[in-house]
């Protein structure tokens, strides 16, 4: 079960939004015990009874009671908004320098030390992960260090998009036009769910990502297989895979690339036989691969990837395909 | 042709020319329930599409339109018109009035209104609803292919003049038209609240007038507002959209708390408890609404002051809130509470809509909020205040007004029924929807992939939206299984406002003379102090009514055939329908038409007939 739920952070930025949310919640439910526990006690004790003809008092109001029933959620609500702000401003300042901005000039404790910047960027209906100190570029998959802070710099090429990792951290929006920037922190190795989470199309609902952290070791390596992939890795393992291999370059190639070849205009295949999910969603098996070549429409309505017919790709081509693709690889 | 047909053709042109407020009212009352209707089928449709994991009920594509279409009707052409209906019906008679300032106004906002939801809902028949949400974001709504969005900005924008018209008409009638003794600080809080929420339309919907127009320009006339490649900037309809759309939340919740502050004082026979506090806690309400839009973009990057500044303001609404919650608790504290269906639902909204508030700071909470945003934690709040306090005040007023307005009584034993059904099924829809978002569910999703632990509460949200379903099937058939229950019906609750005073239905001219107004809550005071009938401050007299115009539809009808015209970029089409308008207005310009006026032997008549 991979980490989906807000409610069990599992990173530094989702914990300080999981305590707000308990501040809040706490302060909350104290306001609800009061009003629920008034509320009950006047319709049992001031309901009619029958043959009860009195005419209640008529009072008009009372400027003690009103006078604490507005001060008092004040304070209350003081309570919530101090720390809130604060955490607001923690949360926007990402710790990278901007630029044009004299590093020397910057205090030595609000500097972040290690860091990585990701550019992660929304399609309809994917996600396009750059990294551009390290000259990557990745789909789908974001792989992350773990302990280290992971500036993400969030684009979007259609429409607007929302990046969100609930276990790891609340959300900013992928707006067209406009860069925006969010950090979080994943201590633990493992595989957390991250969601689309505005409106984008009639596939919105399909446009998953995975954050995939794992120790700095293994992201070293995985770096570096894919900003200049192995030539053992990449070259395909067996007779079949050579000829699948053909059949990507002469139908895929366009859209996907791998290592340095190809183009970026869909999602990169140089990791693609690590991924877990196909198209964001589907599990990954040879027969959903073969299914989602020969119609991707039909399965994420909207998508821009065309279908693939018997006549564009055969089955033998298709089997070749598949057997390239599952040994695209950069960790083994 | 029989007699009867004659007479049913002039029942249809009456109704279609009339400017009697009342009629008005209910032409608003009943077209809004039936959109009503219709987006809460379209509820329904979501409902069942989401009830099991990766279902294929609705496809994507007609699931993104009716979710546009559920909200857009909704808020738009059901809640407001409903509320509209109310205002229309009840505010001159709270007040007064004969009538409102501008009756002719009146009739074009409610063809305007009608036109505009008609125009809306054409879009299933040419080719697909808009599928952007109700909130229309660029640039997914300006790159919207099909027309679906071009039908949503001109059946908004011909509404919203027709809106429009009708808050400056509210406006105007509240200043001007109130009888002698009424000051603004004897007016019953349904009229301040409408006197609010009439203020807030003047003010917000040019801002939405704005937005529609550019996104209508982007779409249809090559412009490039929201264009990013050509120097537009998309975050900007977002700015105009809630600039409206916060205070539009006001404006649908108001006049619910108005009507609140109608229904717990009369079922507990006391004095609304503070009065003063109310009014100007309602006056903070509408003004705050306008100062916080930008708790809805706390993810679009405007950065940590605005964020932080937008929080606190936000915050601070819940505090004139809770006065309202105080002031109605402690008027029912020492009352003699009756429980109706019309106060099971006042009573409902208290702790319904507290618990929709108390998300509402929790969203505010900036850094929290990135969590909550655009999660189904977010649809919970929003129904939890929209249904828990619009809907129910909506259903506290119907079965409140009811008799005033169709000269019946509901059954108050199918409507217990109605009320428990809708308040169960409400809590079970959408209490789980609370948890969904934070475990980790976007809203505005299609469908969702099976094995994200998101099943059983899904289903159980479900289960609630059938329960309201079949719970508003009950008070249809309430409402015609009534009609005999006509007996008690010009006072059934032992009223407090001016509207109980006379009898039901309620003559066209409402008061035969002007009544004199000596206190806050005019009749409960005559009858606890006087004859226990209002004081007239005028001789029995002719009075002045207005006549009848077709004009206003004939107004509304050519702006709608120019709305056809923009949608389908026909300019022949364009220029016939504002000629009609233009002809219509004309006419209207040059026709002296000074009204009629009720003879005093048909006044007399009237009483004879009523004693």
């Amino acid at each position: 079960m991979e980490n989906l739920t807000a409610l069990d952070p599992r990173g530094p930025v989702a914990e300080m939004q999981m305590s707000l949310i308990q501040l809040s919640l706490y302060i909350m439910i104290f306001v609800i015990v009061i009003v629920f526990t008034i509320y009950i006690f006047v319709l049992i004790r001031f309901r009619e009874r029958p043959g009860d003809t009195h005419i209640p008092k008529q009072v008009h109001g009372n400027r003690a009671l009103e006078f604490i029933w507005t001060t008092i959620p004040i304070l209350l609500l003081l309570l919530l908004a101090i720390p809130n702000v604060m955490d607001t401003f923690t949360l926007a300042d990402t710790g990278v320098p901007e630029e044009g901005v004299d590093e020397a000039l910057l205090d030595e404790d609000e500097a972040v030390e290690d860091y990585l910047v990701v550019q992660a960027t929304g399609h309809q209906f994917w996600w396009e992960f750059e990294y551009p100190d390290l000259g990557i570029n990745a789909g789908q998959d974001l792989y992350i260090p773990t302990d280290t802070r992971i500036v993400v710099e969030l684009e979007a090429s259609d429409v607007i998009h929302s990046f969100w990792i609930p276990s790891l951290a609340g959300k900013q929006d992928n707006i067209p036009g406009i860069t925006n920037d969010l950090w979080f922190e994943a201590p633990e190795e493992g595989i957390y769910a991250g969601k689309c989470t505005e409106l984008c199309g009639p596939s919105h609902w399909l446009m998953d990502f995975k954050v995939v952290a794992v120790d700095p070791e293994t992201f070293a390596v995985w770096a570096e297989n894919m900003a200049e992939p192995d030539e053992e890795l990449t070259e395909p393992s067996g007779e079949v895979a050579v000829e699948g291999r053909e059949v990507f370059e002469n139908n895929c190639i366009g859209c996907h690339a791998v290592g340095d070849e190809g183009s970026p205009t869909g999602p990169n295949f140089t990791n693609f036989g690590e991924r877990t999910v196909i198209a964001g969603f589907l599990e990954y098996n040879e027969d959903n691969l073969h299914d989602w070549i020969r119609d991707p429409e039909s399965l994420k309505p909207g998508n821009d990837m065309p279908a693939f017919d018997e006549n564009t790709i055969s089955e033998d081509e298709m089997d070749s395909l598949i057997e390239y693709i599952n040994d695209l690889r950069v960790l083994e | 042709m029989s007699n009867s047909a004659a007479s049913s053709k002039s029942v249809i042109w009456d109704w279609i020319t009339t400017v009697d407020h009342k009629k008005i009212g209910i032409l608003y009352f009943l077209t809004g329930l039936f959109f009503f209707a219709v987006a809460g089928l379209e509820a329904i449709l979501m409902r069942i599409q989401l009830m099991f994991p990766e279902m294929s009920f609705l496809g994507e594509q007609t699931y993104n339109e009716i979710l546009t279409m559920h909200g857009t009707m909704m808020l738009f052409f059901a809640a407001m018109p409903i509320f509209f209906g109310f205002m229309n019906f009840i505010i001159p008679l709270q007040i007064g009035a004969r009538d409102v300032a501008f009756p002719f106004l009146n009739n074009l906002g409610y063809w305007l209104f009608l036109f505009g939801g008609i125009i809306l809902n054409v879009s299933w028949f040419t080719g697909g609803a808009p599928d952007a949400g109700w909130t229309a974001y660029a640039p997914l709504s300006s790159n919207s292919p099909g027309h679906g969005v071009d039908f949503y900005v001109m059946g908004l924008q011909v509404s919203g003049i027709g809106t429009l018209m009708s808050g400056i008409n509210f406006l105007v009638t509240v200043i001007n038209m109130r009888a002698p003794g009424m000051s603004m600080m004897r007016m019953p809080l349904f009229t301040w609240s409408s006197f609010v929420t009439s203020m807030l339309i003047l003010f917000a919907f040019p801002a939405l007038t704005i937005g529609l127009l550019l996104l209508m320009l982007d779409r249809i006339f090559g412009g490039a507002f929201f264009d990013v490649g050509l120097g537009g900037n998309v975050v900007i309809w977002q700015h105009l959209f809630w600039i409206f759309g916060h205070p539009e939340v006001y404006i649908l919740i108001l006049p619910a708390f108005g009507i609140f502050s109608e229904v717990i004082p009369t079922f507990a026979k006391k004095r609304l408890f503070g009065y003063t506090a109310m009014v100007f806690a309602t006056l903070i309400i509408g003004f705050l609404g306008f100062m916080v839009w930008a708790h809805h973009m706390f993810t679009v990057g405007m950065g940590p002051v605005a964020n932080a500044v937008f929080a606190v303001a936000t915050m601070a609404i819940a505090v004139p809130t809770g006065i309202k919650i105080f002031n109605w608790l402690l008027t029912l504290w020492g009352g003699r509470i009756r429980f109706t269906v019309a106060n099971l639902f006042a009573l409902a909204f208290i702790p319904s809509f507290v618990m929709g508030g108390v998300t509402g700071v929790m969203l505010a909470t900036s850094a929290a909020n990135y969590q909550f945003h655009d999660t189904y934690f977010v649809v919970a709040h929003f129904h939890y205040v929209i249904i828990g306090g619009s809907v129910f005040g909506i259903f506290a007023g119907v079965f409140y007004w009811w008799p005033k307005m169709f000269g019946y009584r509901l059954s108050e034993a199918w409507g217990k029924w109605f009320f428990w059904l809708f308040l169960i099924g409400f809590h079970l829809t959408f209490f789980v929807q609370h948890f969904l978002g934070l475990m980790g569910m976007p809203r505005r999703i299609a469908s969702y992939l099976d094995g994200q632990d998101l099943n059983d509460l899904n289903f159980i949200s479900t289960m609630g939206a059938f329960l309201m379903g079949i719970a508003f099937i009950l008070l249809v058939i309430n409402v015609f299984i009534s009609r005999k229950n006509t007996t008690n019906v010009n006072d059934p609750w032992d009223g407090r406002t001016l509207e109980w005073s006379i009898p039901s239905p309620v003559p066209h001219y409402n008061f035969a003379q002007t009544p004199l107004v000596r206190e806050l809550d005019g009749l409960w005071f005559e009858k606890m102090n006087g004859d226990g009938r209002m004081k007239a401050a005028e001789p029995l007299d002719e009075i002045h009514m207005p006549n009848g115009s077709i004009l206003p539809f004939f107004i509304a009808l050519g702006l709608s055939i120019a709305s056809f015209g923009v949608i389908f970029t026909s300019w022949i089409v364009i220029i016939v329908g504002l000629l009609v308008t233009f002809a219509a207005m004309f006419i209207r310009s040059i026709k002296e038409d000074h009204g009629y006026h009720v003879p005093v032997s048909e006044i007399k008549a009237d009483q004879e007939v009523e004693k």
